[in-house]
């Protein structure tokens, strides 16, 4: 119990001190996983809103891949992104892994089909509301889609948002791609992971303390943002 | 100014949905004048021939025949829901939006917005979202926004559904000043005084199909058909 107690009473200190493992440790983090949640929204937002609104050959096909890409263990996606980025991989030339990058693509792997669902599905309700309008106003498919993304912004940085939610809590794809190496890409989730096994609890609960912060951060946005949203509907 | 789009001619339409007939065969004729007035009890296909009409609802047979090339059909005219779609945007946005597509500029929009907005008496409402309007100031935006880029045929589905007696007369005047100008409009109405001051022609349907149609005052001076009769008395049919 005490063990515990002295634990938390360092985490704090490492917090208010603004300690330079920690601090370094959540910057990597937070660079990692903003960098990915950025490239997946890039990919995820515009995806997510084509499956909505045109219908195309492969369109069925696409969802269920989608459907199933979410559904993969983390754990397995950062196997297979080790296996392509390996030295006898078939990216093995470009020397990436245990760099941030192959992080960055293995959360981008494990987020995008989060994002791209979650954005389907907030403007497929918003087109039900605005088709007949939209179709009623002569619209191009260029303004209508515009206008989609534009009307249902509040939706798709919630699909963005809890995308980031998903990937700094994320470890185990991380931690083999990138190796948890010290100073190079150790991140929150695996640092934690390390110091437990070494028993120092005091960086661990520290480092734990930022992760939980950031959490509720992004979920109070998302309620936040949800608010602002359905305000006044009825 | 370019040829009318009018008149418009509806072929033995059919509107089909799973093998059930909703309307038709419907035959029509839009003309280039008038205030036509579509009437009949509930479920009769008022929505259904007025979407027809638009081009919104396919047809399963017949045909829709227009003046004009389908371009031009599509660009001057506008439509007001029975049920106004609010876009997620302020009550400026939602007006200046129909400007907005057709390439007018920001400023000029805005201030045909605020034109609007004052006409309607929602000036106060400008820059509040669309979606907090109560039912009735839905239904003036709905209709600011389809006048605003001056259609040369607007459809209206019960657009006084939820307005009070001042607020409908209010409309009403708005709309009498729009067909002066000479707009076409065909609109759907359940309320029987309304129909009488407003209508030139009438349309009566009875379970999809046109059961009386033709000029207002004879219609509503003793209606050729006995349902039509029962209707205008508020009776069931
Ligand atoms: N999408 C649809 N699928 C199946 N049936 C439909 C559909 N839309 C309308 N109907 C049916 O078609 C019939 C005519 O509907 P419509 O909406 O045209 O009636 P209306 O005269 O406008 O009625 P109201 O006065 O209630 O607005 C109704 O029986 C309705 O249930
Ligand atoms: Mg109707």
């Amino acid at each position: 119990m005490s063990e515990i107690w002295e634990g938390m009473k360092a985490a704090v200190w490492l917090i208010v001190t603004l300690d330079p493992e920690l601090f370094d440790i959540t910057l990597r983090s937070l660079q990692v996983t903003v960098t990915a949640v950025v490239i997946a929204s890039a990919i995820g937002l515009p995806l997510g809103a084509l499956l909505a609104i045109q219908r195309f050959r492969y369109r069925r096909a696409t969802i269920a891949v989608l459907n199933a890409l979410m559904g993969l263990p983390p754990v397995v996606v950062g196997l297979i992104v080790y296996l392509m980025l390996s030295r006898s991989g078939p990216f093995g030339v470009f020397g990436l892994l245990f760099t941030p990058t192959a992080m960055i693509i293995a959360q981008v792997i494990i987020i995008t089909p989060l994002i791209a669902s979650i954005a389907h599905q907030a403007i497929r309700d918003l087109w039900a509301e605005y088709h007949d309008l939209m179709i009623s106003m002569n619209t191009t498919k260029g303004q209508r889609i515009r206008t989609l993304l534009w009307d249902g912004r509040r939706a798709l940085m919630t699909a963005s948002l809890a995308g980031f939610g998903r990937a700094i809590g994320e470890v185990g794809a991380i931690m083999i791609v990138g190796g948890n190496i010290d100073n190079a890409t150790r991140v929150l989730t695996t640092a934690i992971a390390l110091e437990t096994g070494k028993g120092d609890f005091g960086l661990a609960l520290g480092l734990g303390f930022v992760l939980i912060g950031l959490a509720i951060f992004v979920n109070l946005t998302i309620h936040w943002v949800g608010r602002t949203e359905s305000e006044g509907r009825w | 100014m370019v040829g009318s789009i009018l008149p418009l001619e509806l072929r033995e339409a059919v509107v089909r949905r799973r093998g059930k007939r909703l309307l038709g065969p419907v035959d029509l004729t839009v003309g280039a004048k008038g205030f036509t007035i579509v009437m009949g009890p509930n479920g009769s296909g008022k929505t259904t021939l007025m979407r027809s009409l638009h081009g919104l609802q396919r047809l399963t047979e017949g045909e829709a025949v227009w003046a004009a090339g389908m371009e031009a059909v599509r660009k001057r005219q506008a439509y007001v829901f029975q049920q106004p779609v609010m876009m997620r945007r302020s009550v400026r946005d939602n007006l200046a939006y129909p400007l907005l597509l057709h390439g007018t500029k920001k400023a000029a929009a805005r201030m045909a917005a605020e034109e609007w907005a004052a006409r309607i008496d929602l000036t106060e409402a400008l820059d509040r979202r669309a979606t907090q309007l109560s039912g009735g100031e839905r239904q003036k935006l709905a209709l600011a926004r389809a006048l605003i880029r001056e259609p040369e045929l607007l459809f209206l589905d019960e657009p006084c559904a939820n307005l009070d007696g001042r607020a409908t007369r209010d409309i009403e005047a708005l709309l009498k000043v729009e067909h002066e100008r000479g707009t076409r409009i065909v609109m759907a109405t359940h309320d029987m005084g309304q129909a009488r001051r407003l209508a030139t022609d009438i349309v009566f349907l009875l379970n999809g199909k046109i059961h009386e149609t033709g000029p207002a005052e004879p219609f509503f001076a003793g209606p050729a058909t006995p349902e039509a009769g029962a209707f205008l008395k508020g009776d069931i049919v």
